[in-house]
């Protein structure tokens, strides 16, 4: 802040509290010394109550000097005048940095046991659970729900599918740099409606939900073309790019025929965003050990 | 007894009045108005593009700010859930900032990229389809309401009449830039924007 805006911070302040004692000590100056000289001030009510132009009462008096009092202290103490820190040093940046810091000498160490582990002993402590459980509602609950069910486009945790991979690591850099699954839009490609309904059918048959007719099965060199880059030939997907297994049970859009043709026609773009700095690279770790506890699928 | 003629004297007393209520203001308020801290933007605050302009009205519309904060305080307690603490220059471009002072809903000061733009629509229209617990009331009509460009284009001058640093190509692309456009796109691409000046590192 300008010198100028200090100073006048400053001189207003000082100002204001010499101008408070000024004027509580004005006020209270001269009033009755001796009992019967009091005056009255002339107003009456129910025809004979009175009042007094009495002084206010010594210890009402007081406590405007005890507050002045305390402001001049505080002002010496804590920053308030202008440029003037204050005897303390006292900011709130700096009362931030003292907790941060308090924080980290506290927590640290406790960090750094977990650090030391490797995941399958994260999986089976019960602190790194418990820290992990507590990571977990702090940043997943939102998109993968409390229960860690997920929701229709957020995978659920509890189940034994991965999109992107069980491993440490792979659970690991999907925490730290997030993930970005592109399913392309084929309506186009597949030209027809008839065309569409047909790989539905086709895609629905491979987890053996419905029974291929001779149309659908005839969809296999399109599948073939159009899909198994991503989820292979036989379609059981790859968790390089995060193409969901199409072979198994769990529909990440919706497993209904319907779901399935719109995720053909029109596309999905499912996102993980990354969370590696708001994390931090320890904490990442907790985090991927409790995320792979809760799968059906986790080595116990 | 002295107080009696300020008592006494009504234009005395306004006058005095008028002095006692206005010095806490004047020593703690007006030389804001003057501090680069509090007037110059933070480093990578730029004024909003005109689709998020139109999104930070929607908000104000809808008043987001009656359940969400968009500050948060220096205490290791917030700053561990949502970034790094508000700093003033970060809300210079903000008519009126939108601190909020109640927390039904978190905190969204930093929200920017917390998560894809395909949940923000689908939370805003159906909270409850995403986040079973929320008690977030829906928002569909967002997607039905056009941002309306003549209207940004006024918004826009006005602005730069006001001082925000609008350059007129700006202005005069602003209603190509949001022709076309939901009020669920512009307030999507509003809370995306929030609080990607600076990285959340800790």
């Amino acid at each position: 802040m300008a010198a100028f805006w200090q100073w006048f911070v400053a001189g207003g302040t000082i100002l204001f509290v010499i101008w408070c004692v000024w004027l509580v000590s004005w006020s209270a100056k001269q009033g009755p010394q001796n009992v019967g000289d009091e005056e009255l001030v002339g107003h009456k009510w129910d025809g004979d109550l009175e009042e007094w132009n009495n002084p206010a009462p010594k210890w009402w008096l007081y406590l405007y000097f005890i507050t002045i009092a305390w402001a001049v202290g505080y002002m010496i103490l804590f920053p308030g005048i202008g440029a003037f820190e204050g005897t303390l040093g006292w900011s709130s940046a700096k009362q931030y940095d003292d907790e941060m810091a308090a924080a980290a000498e506290r927590y640290e160490p406790i960090y750094e046991r977990f650090a030391e582990m490797d995941f399958q002993e994260r999986m089976d402590d019960p602190d790194a659970q418990r820290l992990g459980a507590s990571l977990y509602a702090s940043y997943c609950t939102t998109c993968h729900g409390s229960d860690a069910r997920g929701a229709v486009g957020y995978p659920n945790l509890t189940d034994d599918a991965w999109i992107w991979g069980s491993s440490e690591e792979q659970i690991y850099t999907t925490l730290m740099q997030g993930r970005n699954a592109i399913m392309p839009q084929l309506g186009a490609a597949l030209g027809s409606d008839a065309g569409i309904d047909n790989m539905t059918n086709y895609v629905l048959s491979l987890s053996g939900a419905v029974e291929a007719d001779a149309a659908a099965q005839a969809m296999q060199p399109m599948f073939v073309a159009l899909c198994s880059a991503c989820h292979g030939t036989d379609g059981k997907g790859n968790e390089l790019l995060g193409s969901p297994n199409l072979t198994d049970d769990v529909w990440l859009y919706g497993g209904t025929a319907e779901d399935v043709r719109y995720t053909i026609e029109n596309g999905r773009n499912g996102i993980m965003p990354a969370h590696g700095d708001l994390l931090g690279e320890d904490r990442a770790r907790i985090l991927a050990a409790y995320v792979a506890s809760l799968s059906d699928d986790s080595p116990e | 007894m002295r107080h009696e003629k300020i008592e006494k004297s009504v234009n005395l007393m306004m006058v005095l009045i008028v002095l006692a209520v206005s010095v806490g203001g004047i020593v703690e308020i007006v030389p804001l108005m003057f501090s680069a801290e509090a007037t110059e933007p933070a480093e990578g605050i730029e004024v909003y593009s005109p689709l998020r302009l139109a999104g930070r009205d929607v908000y104000v519309r809808e008043g987001c700010y009656n359940c969400h904060s968009q500050m948060v305080r220096p205490f290791r307690s917030e700053t561990e859930r949502y970034g790094p603490y508000t700093t003033a220059g970060e809300t210079v471009y903000d008519r009126p900032f939108q601190f909020g002072s109640k927390r039904t809903g978190p905190d969204l000061a930093r929200v920017g990229g917390r998560y894809s733009d395909a949940w923000q629509r689908l939370h805003l229209e159906d909270p409850r389809a995403l986040v079973p617990e929320s008690n977030m009331p829906g928002y569909p009509w967002l997607n039905a309401n056009m941002v309306d460009p003549e209207l940004i284009t006024a918004k826009l001058k006005t602005l730069q009449l006001l001082g925000d640093p609008y350059t007129d190509e700006q202005i005069a692309s602003a209603a190509a830039e949001v022709e076309g456009k939901t009020e669920m796109d512009a307030i999507v691409a509003y809370l995306q924007g929030l609080g990607t000046n600076r990285s959340n590192r800790r």
